[in-house]
Protein backbone atom coordinates (compact mmCIF):
# COMPACT_ATOMS: atom_id res chain seq x y z
CA UNK A 1 0.00 0.00 0.00
CA UNK A 2 1.70 3.25 -1.07
CA UNK A 3 1.93 5.85 1.63
CA UNK A 4 -0.23 8.89 1.13
CA UNK A 5 1.98 11.89 1.82
CA UNK A 6 -1.02 14.15 2.47
CA UNK A 7 -1.97 12.40 5.68
CA UNK A 8 0.81 13.71 7.92
CA UNK A 9 -1.36 15.94 10.03
CA UNK A 10 -3.90 13.17 10.65
CA UNK A 11 -3.26 11.47 13.95
CA UNK A 12 -5.41 8.40 13.25
CA UNK A 13 -4.38 5.77 10.70
CA UNK A 14 -6.80 5.19 7.80
CA UNK A 15 -9.68 2.90 8.71
CA UNK A 16 -10.02 -0.65 7.37
CA UNK A 17 -12.81 0.45 5.08
CA UNK A 18 -10.75 3.35 3.70
CA UNK A 19 -7.91 0.94 2.93
CA UNK A 20 -10.27 -1.56 1.30
CA UNK A 21 -11.72 1.18 -0.90
CA UNK A 22 -8.32 2.56 -1.85
CA UNK A 23 -7.16 -0.93 -2.75
CA UNK A 24 -10.17 -1.60 -5.01
CA UNK A 25 -9.92 1.84 -6.63
CA UNK A 26 -6.26 1.34 -7.48
CA UNK A 27 -7.03 -2.15 -8.82
CA UNK A 28 -9.79 -0.77 -11.07
CA UNK A 29 -7.48 1.95 -12.40
CA UNK A 30 -4.58 -0.47 -12.91
CA UNK A 31 -6.81 -2.91 -14.80
CA UNK A 32 -8.21 -0.16 -16.99
CA UNK A 33 -11.77 -0.66 -15.72
CA UNK A 34 -12.20 2.98 -14.76
CA UNK A 35 -10.71 6.23 -16.02
CA UNK A 36 -9.57 8.39 -13.06
CA UNK A 37 -10.78 11.54 -14.85
CA UNK A 38 -14.24 9.97 -15.07
CA UNK A 39 -14.29 9.34 -11.31
CA UNK A 40 -13.50 13.02 -10.68
CA UNK A 41 -16.14 14.18 -13.16
CA UNK A 42 -18.87 12.06 -11.56
CA UNK A 43 -18.03 13.26 -8.05
CA UNK A 44 -17.97 16.87 -9.23
CA UNK A 45 -21.40 16.53 -10.84
CA UNK A 46 -23.13 14.94 -7.86
CA UNK A 47 -21.30 16.87 -5.16
CA UNK A 48 -21.50 20.33 -6.74
CA UNK A 49 -23.77 20.56 -9.79
CA UNK A 50 -26.93 18.58 -9.01
CA UNK A 51 -28.85 19.07 -5.78
CA UNK A 52 -31.95 20.42 -4.06
CA UNK A 53 -31.34 23.80 -5.69
CA UNK A 54 -32.90 22.20 -8.79
CA UNK A 55 -36.04 21.05 -6.98
CA UNK A 56 -36.41 24.46 -5.33
CA UNK A 57 -36.66 26.11 -8.75
CA UNK A 58 -39.35 23.64 -9.82
CA UNK A 59 -41.43 24.15 -6.67
CA UNK A 60 -41.10 27.94 -6.64
CA UNK A 61 -42.28 28.09 -10.25
CA UNK A 62 -45.22 25.80 -9.44
CA UNK A 63 -46.16 28.14 -6.57
CA UNK A 64 -46.09 31.24 -8.76
CA UNK A 65 -47.35 29.96 -12.12
CA UNK A 66 -50.65 28.00 -12.05
CA UNK A 67 -50.18 26.79 -15.63
CA UNK A 68 -46.76 25.41 -14.78
CA UNK A 69 -48.16 23.78 -11.63
CA UNK A 70 -50.82 21.97 -13.73
CA UNK A 71 -48.21 20.92 -16.30
CA UNK A 72 -45.91 19.68 -13.51
CA UNK A 73 -48.60 17.46 -12.01
CA UNK A 74 -49.77 16.06 -15.36
CA UNK A 75 -46.48 15.81 -17.29
CA UNK A 76 -43.75 15.96 -14.66
CA UNK A 77 -40.94 14.76 -16.93
CA UNK A 78 -41.61 17.50 -19.48
CA UNK A 79 -42.21 20.23 -16.89
CA UNK A 80 -39.06 19.38 -14.91
CA UNK A 81 -37.16 18.87 -18.16
CA UNK A 82 -38.07 22.45 -19.07
CA UNK A 83 -35.30 23.50 -16.64
CA UNK A 84 -32.91 20.95 -18.18
CA UNK A 85 -33.12 18.74 -15.09
CA UNK A 86 -32.94 15.31 -16.71
CA UNK A 87 -30.98 12.10 -16.39
CA UNK A 88 -30.20 9.21 -14.16
CA UNK A 89 -32.58 8.56 -11.25
CA UNK A 90 -35.07 11.04 -12.65
CA UNK A 91 -36.21 9.29 -15.81
CA UNK A 92 -39.77 8.72 -14.59
CA UNK A 93 -40.97 11.47 -12.27
CA UNK A 94 -44.17 11.65 -10.25
CA UNK A 95 -45.00 14.94 -8.53
CA UNK A 96 -47.36 14.88 -5.56
CA UNK A 97 -48.73 18.05 -4.04
CA UNK A 98 -49.44 18.72 -0.39
CA UNK A 99 -52.83 20.21 0.43
CA UNK A 100 -54.40 21.45 3.65
CA UNK A 101 -55.77 17.94 4.36
CA UNK A 102 -53.20 15.78 2.51
CA UNK A 103 -49.53 15.42 3.36
CA UNK A 104 -47.15 13.33 1.21
CA UNK A 105 -43.93 11.68 2.35
CA UNK A 106 -41.47 9.65 0.24
CA UNK A 107 -39.36 6.62 1.22
CA UNK A 108 -37.63 3.66 -0.40
CA UNK A 109 -37.97 0.72 1.99
CA UNK A 110 -35.97 -1.66 -0.24
CA UNK A 111 -32.93 0.51 -1.02
CA UNK A 112 -32.49 4.27 -1.51
CA UNK A 113 -34.43 5.32 -4.62
CA UNK A 114 -34.49 9.10 -4.76
CA UNK A 115 -34.97 11.75 -7.49
CA UNK A 116 -31.33 12.67 -8.15
CA UNK A 117 -32.15 15.12 -10.95
CA UNK A 118 -34.08 17.45 -8.67
CA UNK A 119 -32.71 16.67 -5.17
CA UNK A 120 -29.20 15.30 -5.79
CA UNK A 121 -27.93 12.36 -3.75
CA UNK A 122 -30.04 11.36 -0.74
CA UNK A 123 -29.10 12.35 2.82
CA UNK A 124 -27.79 9.72 5.23
CA UNK A 125 -31.04 9.53 7.20
CA UNK A 126 -33.09 8.78 4.05
CA UNK A 127 -30.90 5.73 3.37
CA UNK A 128 -30.86 4.61 7.01
CA UNK A 129 -32.61 1.56 8.43
CA UNK A 130 -34.60 3.56 11.04
CA UNK A 131 -36.24 5.76 8.38
CA UNK A 132 -36.75 2.99 5.84
CA UNK A 133 -38.35 0.68 8.40
CA UNK A 134 -40.77 3.11 10.03
CA UNK A 135 -41.79 5.63 7.35
CA UNK A 136 -44.38 3.14 6.07
CA UNK A 137 -45.63 1.80 9.41
CA UNK A 138 -45.45 4.89 11.63
CA UNK A 139 -45.36 8.02 9.44
CA UNK A 140 -46.70 10.28 12.18
CA UNK A 141 -43.96 9.14 14.54
CA UNK A 142 -41.33 9.64 11.85
CA UNK A 143 -42.61 13.15 11.09
CA UNK A 144 -42.45 13.96 14.81
CA UNK A 145 -38.74 13.07 14.78
CA UNK A 146 -38.30 15.86 12.22
CA UNK A 147 -40.30 18.23 14.40
CA UNK A 148 -43.29 18.04 12.07
CA UNK A 149 -46.75 17.69 13.57
CA UNK A 150 -49.92 17.50 11.54
CA UNK A 151 -53.52 17.81 12.67
CA UNK A 152 -55.25 14.47 13.20
CA UNK A 153 -57.56 15.03 10.26
CA UNK A 154 -54.70 15.41 7.77
CA UNK A 155 -54.32 12.30 5.62
CA UNK A 156 -50.73 11.12 5.33
CA UNK A 157 -49.82 9.48 2.03
CA UNK A 158 -46.57 7.55 2.08
CA UNK A 159 -44.95 6.77 -1.30
CA UNK A 160 -42.66 3.71 -1.21
CA UNK A 161 -40.40 4.03 -4.28
CA UNK A 162 -40.16 0.36 -5.22
CA UNK A 163 -39.91 0.95 -8.99
CA UNK A 164 -38.00 3.37 -11.22
CA UNK A 165 -40.71 6.01 -10.66
CA UNK A 166 -39.19 8.89 -8.64
CA UNK A 167 -41.27 11.08 -6.35
CA UNK A 168 -41.05 14.81 -5.65
CA UNK A 169 -43.28 16.51 -3.09
CA UNK A 170 -44.54 20.04 -3.71
CA UNK A 171 -44.95 21.43 -0.19
CA UNK A 172 -47.72 23.89 0.61
CA UNK A 173 -46.85 27.51 -0.07
CA UNK A 174 -46.46 29.18 3.33
CA UNK A 175 -48.85 31.90 4.44
CA UNK A 176 -47.61 35.48 4.35
CA UNK A 177 -45.86 35.15 1.00
CA UNK A 178 -48.36 36.95 -1.23
CA UNK A 179 -46.58 38.82 -3.97
CA UNK A 180 -43.25 37.04 -3.43
CA UNK A 181 -41.43 36.17 -6.62
CA UNK A 182 -39.92 32.76 -7.32
CA UNK A 183 -36.30 33.53 -6.26
CA UNK A 184 -37.53 34.85 -2.89
CA UNK A 185 -39.80 31.85 -2.39
CA UNK A 186 -36.92 29.44 -3.08
CA UNK A 187 -35.42 30.49 0.26
CA UNK A 188 -38.41 28.92 2.04
CA UNK A 189 -38.11 25.57 0.27
CA UNK A 190 -35.94 22.92 1.87
CA UNK A 191 -34.78 19.55 0.62
CA UNK A 192 -36.65 17.93 3.49
CA UNK A 193 -39.89 19.67 2.50
CA UNK A 194 -39.56 18.15 -0.98
CA UNK A 195 -39.17 14.66 0.55
CA UNK A 196 -42.17 15.43 2.74
CA UNK A 197 -40.67 15.09 6.22
CA UNK A 198 -41.02 18.81 6.88
CA UNK A 199 -43.13 21.72 5.71
CA UNK A 200 -41.67 24.64 3.81
CA UNK A 201 -40.33 27.36 6.11
CA UNK A 202 -42.46 30.32 7.08
CA UNK A 203 -41.24 33.86 6.32
CA UNK A 204 -40.61 34.30 10.08
CA UNK A 205 -38.24 31.33 10.17
CA UNK A 206 -35.94 32.66 7.48
CA UNK A 207 -35.98 36.16 8.97
CA UNK A 208 -34.89 34.70 12.30
CA UNK A 209 -32.14 32.76 10.55
CA UNK A 210 -30.92 35.94 8.84
CA UNK A 211 -30.70 37.88 12.12
CA UNK B 1 -35.51 -12.52 -1.42
CA UNK B 2 -36.52 -11.94 2.18
CA UNK B 3 -33.20 -10.23 2.92
CA UNK B 4 -31.86 -7.62 5.27
CA UNK B 5 -32.72 -4.91 2.75
CA UNK B 6 -36.49 -5.43 3.00
CA UNK B 7 -36.93 -3.15 6.00
CA UNK B 8 -40.52 -1.85 5.82
CA UNK B 9 -42.27 -2.40 9.16
CA UNK B 10 -39.26 -3.61 11.15
CA UNK B 11 -38.92 -2.50 14.77
CA UNK B 12 -35.94 -1.83 17.00
CA UNK B 13 -33.68 -0.03 14.55
CA UNK B 14 -33.46 3.09 16.71
CA UNK B 15 -34.12 6.79 16.20
CA UNK B 16 -33.53 8.49 12.84
CA UNK B 17 -31.34 11.29 14.24
CA UNK B 18 -31.29 13.33 11.03
CA UNK B 19 -28.37 15.69 10.57
CA UNK B 20 -29.38 19.31 10.18
CA UNK B 21 -30.04 19.87 6.50
CA UNK B 22 -27.97 23.03 6.25
CA UNK B 23 -24.95 21.33 7.81
CA UNK B 24 -25.01 17.95 6.09
CA UNK B 25 -22.20 17.11 3.66
CA UNK B 26 -22.89 15.02 0.55
CA UNK B 27 -20.06 12.65 1.51
CA UNK B 28 -18.85 12.24 5.07
CA UNK B 29 -15.57 10.47 4.31
CA UNK B 30 -13.32 10.58 1.27
CA UNK B 31 -13.72 6.83 0.78
CA UNK B 32 -17.49 7.30 0.34
CA UNK B 33 -16.74 9.66 -2.54
CA UNK B 34 -14.55 7.00 -4.14
CA UNK B 35 -17.14 4.23 -3.70
CA UNK B 36 -19.85 6.41 -5.23
CA UNK B 37 -17.64 7.28 -8.20
CA UNK B 38 -16.34 3.82 -9.06
CA UNK B 39 -19.74 2.23 -8.53
CA UNK B 40 -21.37 4.59 -11.04
CA UNK B 41 -18.35 4.42 -13.38
CA UNK B 42 -18.18 0.61 -13.47
CA UNK B 43 -21.97 0.49 -13.92
CA UNK B 44 -21.46 2.46 -17.15
CA UNK B 45 -19.45 -0.46 -18.55
CA UNK B 46 -22.82 -2.05 -19.25
CA UNK B 47 -21.84 -5.42 -17.81
CA UNK B 48 -24.75 -5.43 -15.34
CA UNK B 49 -28.09 -3.66 -14.98
CA UNK B 50 -29.67 -1.82 -12.04
CA UNK B 51 -31.51 -4.88 -10.73
CA UNK B 52 -28.35 -6.97 -10.81
CA UNK B 53 -26.56 -4.25 -8.84
CA UNK B 54 -29.40 -4.06 -6.30
CA UNK B 55 -29.38 -7.83 -5.90
CA UNK B 56 -25.60 -7.78 -5.46
CA UNK B 57 -26.16 -5.68 -2.29
CA UNK B 58 -29.25 -7.51 -1.07
CA UNK B 59 -27.73 -10.95 -1.08
CA UNK B 60 -25.33 -10.17 1.75
CA UNK B 61 -25.93 -11.72 5.16
CA UNK B 62 -28.80 -9.69 6.69
CA UNK B 63 -26.69 -8.87 9.74
CA UNK B 64 -23.98 -7.39 7.52
CA UNK B 65 -26.48 -5.47 5.38
CA UNK B 66 -28.12 -3.82 8.38
CA UNK B 67 -24.90 -3.16 10.29
CA UNK B 68 -22.98 -1.74 7.31
CA UNK B 69 -23.15 1.90 6.44
CA UNK B 70 -24.74 2.77 3.11
CA UNK B 71 -21.56 3.08 1.07
CA UNK B 72 -20.13 -0.08 2.66
CA UNK B 73 -23.12 -1.87 1.12
CA UNK B 74 -22.38 -0.20 -2.20
CA UNK B 75 -18.76 -1.36 -1.96
CA UNK B 76 -19.78 -4.97 -1.34
CA UNK B 77 -22.34 -4.78 -4.14
CA UNK B 78 -19.80 -3.42 -6.60
CA UNK B 79 -17.28 -6.11 -5.66
CA UNK B 80 -19.99 -8.74 -6.23
CA UNK B 81 -20.89 -7.25 -9.64
CA UNK B 82 -17.25 -7.13 -10.74
CA UNK B 83 -16.72 -10.74 -9.65
CA UNK B 84 -19.97 -11.98 -11.26
CA UNK B 85 -19.02 -10.29 -14.52
CA UNK B 86 -15.56 -11.83 -14.40
CA UNK B 87 -13.92 -8.40 -14.57
CA UNK B 88 -11.84 -9.02 -11.44
CA UNK B 89 -10.90 -12.10 -9.41
CA UNK B 90 -11.08 -12.71 -5.66
CA UNK B 91 -7.29 -12.86 -5.70
CA UNK B 92 -7.04 -9.41 -7.29
CA UNK B 93 -9.48 -7.93 -4.76
CA UNK B 94 -7.45 -9.42 -1.93
CA UNK B 95 -4.13 -8.14 -3.27
CA UNK B 96 -5.27 -4.88 -4.86
CA UNK B 97 -2.96 -5.78 -7.79
CA UNK B 98 -4.04 -6.63 -11.33
CA UNK B 99 -3.08 -10.07 -12.65
CA UNK B 100 -4.04 -8.97 -16.17
CA UNK B 101 -5.52 -5.95 -17.93
CA UNK B 102 -9.26 -5.88 -18.58
CA UNK B 103 -10.60 -6.34 -22.10
CA UNK B 104 -12.98 -3.38 -21.86
CA UNK B 105 -12.66 0.33 -22.58
CA UNK B 106 -13.96 2.49 -19.73
CA UNK B 107 -15.90 5.65 -20.60
CA UNK B 108 -13.98 8.90 -20.43
CA UNK B 109 -15.35 11.85 -18.43
CA UNK B 110 -17.36 13.38 -21.26
CA UNK B 111 -18.90 10.08 -22.28
CA UNK B 112 -19.76 9.26 -18.64
CA UNK B 113 -21.37 12.64 -18.00
CA UNK B 114 -23.40 12.33 -21.19
CA UNK B 115 -24.58 8.90 -20.06
CA UNK B 116 -25.74 10.05 -16.62
CA UNK B 117 -27.34 13.17 -18.09
CA UNK B 118 -29.24 11.01 -20.59
CA UNK B 119 -30.29 8.46 -17.97
CA UNK B 120 -31.69 5.03 -18.74
CA UNK B 121 -35.47 4.78 -18.98
CA UNK B 122 -37.09 1.66 -17.51
CA UNK B 123 -40.21 1.75 -19.66
CA UNK B 124 -40.41 -0.33 -22.81
CA UNK B 125 -42.49 -0.37 -25.95
CA UNK B 126 -44.40 -3.60 -25.72
CA UNK B 127 -47.85 -4.57 -27.00
CA UNK B 128 -49.14 -5.32 -23.52
CA UNK B 129 -52.63 -4.43 -22.30
CA UNK B 130 -52.89 -3.79 -18.55
CA UNK B 131 -55.22 -6.28 -16.85
CA UNK B 132 -56.24 -3.73 -14.21
CA UNK B 133 -57.53 -0.18 -14.25
CA UNK B 134 -57.66 2.59 -11.65
CA UNK B 135 -60.20 1.72 -8.95
CA UNK B 136 -59.68 -2.06 -9.22
CA UNK B 137 -58.99 -3.91 -5.99
CA UNK B 138 -55.95 -6.20 -6.06
CA UNK B 139 -54.26 -8.54 -3.62
CA UNK B 140 -50.48 -8.82 -3.58
CA UNK B 141 -49.52 -12.46 -4.06
CA UNK B 142 -48.28 -14.35 -1.05
CA UNK B 143 -44.97 -15.35 -2.54
CA UNK B 144 -41.43 -15.55 -1.22
CA UNK B 145 -39.00 -15.76 -4.13
CA UNK B 146 -35.42 -16.50 -3.11
CA UNK B 147 -34.15 -14.21 -5.92
CA UNK B 148 -34.61 -10.52 -6.58
CA UNK B 149 -38.05 -8.99 -6.18
CA UNK B 150 -39.40 -5.50 -5.53
CA UNK B 151 -42.58 -6.57 -3.76
CA UNK B 152 -41.89 -5.59 -0.15
CA UNK B 153 -42.75 -8.26 2.43
CA UNK B 154 -45.09 -5.94 4.30
CA UNK B 155 -47.43 -5.77 1.30
CA UNK B 156 -47.73 -9.48 0.50
CA UNK B 157 -51.16 -10.98 0.96
CA UNK B 158 -52.69 -7.53 1.43
CA UNK B 159 -55.42 -5.84 -0.56
CA UNK B 160 -55.02 -2.43 -2.15
CA UNK B 161 -56.54 -0.31 -4.86
CA UNK B 162 -55.00 0.60 -8.20
CA UNK B 163 -54.71 4.38 -8.31
CA UNK B 164 -52.67 4.81 -11.45
CA UNK B 165 -51.06 2.97 -14.35
CA UNK B 166 -47.46 4.14 -14.74
CA UNK B 167 -46.88 2.35 -18.04
CA UNK B 168 -45.13 -0.76 -19.29
CA UNK B 169 -41.91 -1.16 -17.32
CA UNK B 170 -39.11 -3.71 -17.15
CA UNK B 171 -39.93 -6.47 -14.66
CA UNK B 172 -37.15 -6.43 -12.04
CA UNK B 173 -37.53 -10.04 -10.92
CA UNK B 174 -36.36 -11.36 -14.30
CA UNK B 175 -34.27 -8.29 -15.22
CA UNK B 176 -31.89 -9.37 -12.48
CA UNK B 177 -31.13 -12.38 -14.72
CA UNK B 178 -30.58 -10.15 -17.73
CA UNK B 179 -34.08 -10.58 -19.22
CA UNK B 180 -35.86 -7.42 -20.41
CA UNK B 181 -39.57 -8.14 -20.02
CA UNK B 182 -42.11 -5.32 -20.18
CA UNK B 183 -45.11 -5.63 -17.87
CA UNK B 184 -47.68 -3.11 -16.61
CA UNK B 185 -46.58 -1.09 -13.59
CA UNK B 186 -49.18 0.33 -11.23
CA UNK B 187 -49.37 2.54 -8.17
CA UNK B 188 -51.31 0.58 -5.54
CA UNK B 189 -52.78 2.31 -2.51
CA UNK B 190 -53.02 0.38 0.77
CA UNK B 191 -54.95 1.82 3.68
CA UNK B 192 -52.68 1.80 6.74
CA UNK B 193 -55.04 -0.42 8.77
CA UNK B 194 -54.96 -3.07 6.01
CA UNK B 195 -51.17 -3.31 6.35
CA UNK B 196 -50.61 -2.69 10.04
CA UNK B 197 -53.86 -3.58 11.77
CA UNK B 198 -55.27 -1.78 14.79
CA UNK B 199 -51.98 -0.01 15.62
CA UNK B 200 -51.86 1.73 12.24
CA UNK B 201 -51.53 5.49 11.98
CA UNK B 202 -55.13 6.58 11.51
CA UNK B 203 -55.98 8.31 8.26
CA UNK B 204 -52.84 7.27 6.44
CA UNK B 205 -52.15 5.19 3.38
CA UNK B 206 -49.09 3.72 1.70
CA UNK B 207 -48.70 3.84 -2.08
CA UNK B 208 -46.42 1.20 -3.54
CA UNK B 209 -45.39 0.70 -7.18
CA UNK B 210 -46.31 -2.85 -8.18
CA UNK B 211 -45.71 -4.81 -11.39
CA UNK B 212 -48.64 -6.83 -12.69
CA UNK B 213 -47.14 -10.29 -11.98
CA UNK B 214 -47.31 -9.43 -8.24
CA UNK B 215 -51.07 -8.87 -8.37
CA UNK B 216 -54.23 -10.96 -8.20
CA UNK B 217 -57.74 -9.60 -8.59
CA UNK B 218 -59.29 -9.12 -5.15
Amino acid sequence: MPHDGHDHDHTEPPSDIALRVKSLESLLIEKGLVDPATLDALVDRYEHRVGPQNGKKVVARAWTDPKYRDWLLIEPNAAIGDFGFKGRQGEHMVVVENEPKVHNIVVCTLCSCYPWTVLGLPPVWYKSAPYRSRAVSDPRGVLAEFGTTLANDVEIRVWDSTSEMRYLVVPERPAGTDGWDAPRLEKLITRNSMIGVEKAKSPDEIEEAAE
Amino acid sequence: MNGGHDLGGMHGLGPINPEKETEEAIFHEDWERKVFAFTVATGLLGEWNIDESRHARERQHPVDYIRNSYYENWLTGTENCLLDAGLVTEREIASGKADCAAAVTPPGPEQALNAVKAGGPADVDAPVTPAFKPGDRVRIKNFHPAGHTRAPRYTRGHVGKIVRIHGIHIFPDTHKDGVTEGVPLYSVRFEAAELWGPDATRGSAVHVDMWEPYLDKA
